[in-house]
């Protein structure tokens, strides 16, 4: 009797050991068992055809999950299967080391555009040209296009911009009597007589850590400070301290001097809050901005926000410009390269796809024929009051930018752009100092990685 | 296992016999091999061998211009390493924490603990409690956390100051953020440390208590003249733990550089520089020289502390 329960005991034993072993194999089966893949698939999206071709994709927008799902019922041999890696910094320090490793990137990446030199000297994204991508030029427009390509190769497919404005709460400048700039001689007027007008916040934060948004402000003046070409990538000109650079970096540091500009770091939780509580009265922004804005708390219940273009410095020949937007790329591990481009190429040529962009995710698309849609020229913002923000800002801004250069170290050089801004404004450094220090410290580095200086 | 073996040993041995007790000490050897092999296979593949394969990478160079590849360099890195400026200042910036830090830590990590040690009510164990608490929290919690307390908006700072009519310091700015950090490792740590210190405490036999009493020493005299002496090498023990510590600096200035990138660059500490070369700029290969230099350095400082305190620690 009592052996038998003993024994009874032991093959129960037996049984959960042998239960659990099946789960375990179980478990590395589905988990291994990811197809097209490089990276280990786990899909937050849910697959629609399990036997087709599956191809991973690192993008960081929320509203991407919809997107992903009308791609993979379009198509029944490509099925994409979407990770959120994390934004910027967080996507890229993860893209980086799985390139030093040689394995664990996804087939195809959300990058900025700003980034694509970094990772096309590294070898790191395939050519699309290949497979037709050269074809697409027309889909998009030129300064965007040029982002993306050099000479015969495309880098990467464009899928939304970042076009800057100037958002402003109307109803500061109309209880203050102050016109909204137009140039920015009449910003700087503007700032004096809102503080005059007993206005006790700052017409706008100049951020030392707003690496692309510095870099468009720069660009604004002409500023091109990288003369680099991904086909001669051992040869780069670095030219960061222009006259044009002193003149813009001067111009702020005269308005933080007199105290009508903040120079609060962006993106931290004050920030955010400053921009709508009133502390600021201007976010100069890119077309993204007013979809960031909605989603901040404790905003100005009173507030009133309207678009107006970029201020100018000579507006009889008025500058655009871009900051950040993204765009998507096939990673040089991509297992199935065809079918990666084919998702990069594909995944937003779709208008259904772009309303879902622009009305979830407060994108600006890049896309021709979205641009050119009534539905997206004429559409009101509501959080700008009914404002047709595109027709009036947007649109002009995204056709007449003109394309940038960015470095193939572009996140060192932010980084140390922050540096020298933030002793410009902490300490007794003046604009000149500031830009002198970048180009010195971005030469050395240039030297250290074997660059040939132009 | 010598004290088990003696009793044979003491036995006339014959010549056969003498093999005996070896033959007994190669199996025991073995059955020692064999309980040490689950931390030795870990302690090959997840230090040594990273820890060689870091050195071998610091011997080779790789510019980002030079097509990928990476070409024998011997030493070249690390003569740059320790002329690199950034590098330097973060050394600097560590040490000039371990002189501020340290002692702060220390200081008040014993003084707690000789009062704790001195009381035995019930509100000493609830201190005692309340004082370790913050260690339990995890780090980049801890941190995250004091980043809103110090935060101008969310902090509680502007209201404190402004109840007396004052504008509140800005804990994130340049000139404060030193002390502001500080603020934040001491708040961590003191609990551990005054655990390890109360611990050597508690060990120490009371009659010695006793007798200094009755020799006509106050509590004082006891806390300075026999309690700290006697608890030496245990603070030389926390020491040396919050001196590789603040050597190493990269927790919390990292996650509060989320608000405060202006104040604290990418160079702060070296272990900082080292990692965005590394996972920012894809250096690798200058990474894993900075982690090394460091490492000679923070084996230097550590190997000088523990020689100039050998008599306290007992390692004469």
């Amino acid at each position: 009797m009592r052996r038998s329960m003993r024994r009874g005991v032991a093959a129960a034993a037996t049984g959960l050991v042998t239960l659990a072993l099946a789960a375990c194999a179980q478990g590395d089966s589905s988990g291994g068992g990811g197809g097209g893949g490089s990276a280990a698939a786990t899909c937050t999206n849910t697959i629609q055809e399990p036997d087709a071709t599956r191809v991973t994709m690192w993008a960081w927008y929320p509203a991407v999950e919809q997107m992903v799902d009308t791609f993979n019922s379009r198509h029944d041999d490509v099925q994409i299967c979407w990770t959120n890696a994390g934004q910027g910094a967080d996507e890229y320090g993860k893209f980086s080391t799985a390139l030093e490793a040689g394995t664990g990137a996804p087939d195809v990446i959300q990058l900025e555009s700003e980034i694509l030199p970094t990772y096309t000297i590294l070898d790191g994204l395939a050519d699309l040209a290949p497979y037709g991508a050269g074809e697409l030029e027309e889909q998009f427009p030129p300064g965007a296009w040029s982002d993306v390509s050099n000479g015969g190769s495309v880098h990467a497919i464009p899928v939304d911009g970042g076009p800057v404005g100037m958002l402003y709460r109307a109803d500061i400048f109309d209880e203050h009597g102050v016109e909204p700039p137009t140039t920015w001689d009449e910003f700087a007027q503007a700032a004096q007589d809102l503080r005059d007008a007993g206005y006790d916040g700052y017409i706008t934060n100049y951020a030392t850590n707003g690496n692309a948004f510095n870099y468009a402000l720069f660009a604004q003046a002409g500023w091109a400070p990288f003369d680099y070409d991904s086909s001669r990538p051992d040869e780069i000109g670095i030219d960061v301290d222009t006259p044009e650079a002193r003149h813009v970096l001067s111009y702020w540091e005269d308005l933080v001097d007199r105290g009508l500009v903040s120079t609060d770091d962006a993106s931290t939780a004050d920030y955010n809050t400053s921009l709508v509580d009133g502390t600021y009265a201007v976010y100069i922004a890119a077309a993204w901005g007013p979809g960031y804005l909605e989603g901040l708390s404790d905003a100005d219940s009173g507030a009133e926000w309207k678009a107006a273009p970029l201020p100018q410095w000579d507006p009889d020949d008025p500058v655009q410009v871009n900051q950040g937007g993204s765009a998507l790329a096939v990673t040089s591990q991509a297992t199935d390269e065809e079918a990666a481009a084919t998702v990069a190429m594909e995944l937003f040529d779709d208008e259904a796809t772009w309303k879902v962009g622009v009305e979830e995710a407060g994108l600006f698309p890049l896309w021709n024929l979205a641009l050119d849609a009534d539905w997206f020229t004429d559409r009101r913002y509501p959080f700008f009051g009914g404002q047709q923000v595109n027709r009036d800002v947007f649109l002009d801004a995204a056709a007449q930018y003109p394309g940038f250069t960015f470095s193939p170290f572009q996140v060192y050089a932010y980084d140390r752009q922050t540096m020298a801004l933030y002793d410009m404004v902490e300490g007794p450094a003046t604009a000149e100092d500031a830009l002198a220090t970048l180009q010195d410290s971005l030469v050395r580095y240039a030297e250290q990685q074997g660059f040939t200086i132009r | 296992m010598t004290s088990a073996d003696r009793p044979t040993d003491r036995r006339p041995a014959g010549p056969g016999e003498q093999r005996g007790p070896s033959l007994l000490d190669t199996k025991r050897q073995w059955w020692g091999w064999l309980f040490l092999a689950p931390f030795t296979v870990v302690f090959v593949l997840f230090l040594l061998v990273p820890l060689a394969y870091a050195f071998w990478l610091s011997l080779h160079t790789k510019g980002i211009a030079t097509g990928g590849e990476s070409i024998f360099t011997g030493f070249a890195n690390y003569a740059r390493v320790f002329t690199d400026t950034d590098f330097l200042s973060g050394m600097a910036r560590v040490g000039k924490f371990v002189l501020v830090m340290v002692p702060i830590q220390i200081g008040l990590a014993v003084t707690i603990a000789l009062v704790l040690d001195t009381l035995a009510t019930r509100l000493s164990r609830a201190s005692r409690l309340l004082v370790f608490v913050p260690y339990a929290i995890p780090a980049v919690i801890g941190a995250l956390m004091w980043g809103f307390l110090y935060s101008p908006r969310f902090g509680p700072a502007t209201d404190v100051f402004g109840l007396v009519g004052l504008d509140a310091p800005d804990f994130l700015s340049r000139d404060l953020i030193f002390g502001s950090l500080v603020n934040i490792v001491t708040w961590q740590w003191v609990g551990y440390y005054m655990i390890i210190v109360y611990a050597a405490l508690r060990a120490i036999d009371p009659t010695v208590y006793e007798a200094a009493r009755l020799d006509g020493a106050g509590n004082w005299a006891i806390a300075l003249r026999i309690k700290v002496p006697m608890i030496a090498s245990s603070m030389v023990m926390i020491v040396v733990f919050a001196l590789i510590g603040t050597l190493q600096f990269f927790t919390e200035p990292t996650v509060l550089r989320s608000v405060a990138q202006g104040a604290i660059p990418t160079t702060y500490t070296p272990n900082m520089y080292a990692y965005s070369m590394a996972f920012s700029y894809s250096q690798f290969n200058y990474a894993s020289t900075i982690a090394f230099a460091l490492g000679i350095l923070v084996f230097i400082g550590s190997y000088l502390f523990l020689y100039a305190t050998r008599k306290q620690s007992g390692l004469k």
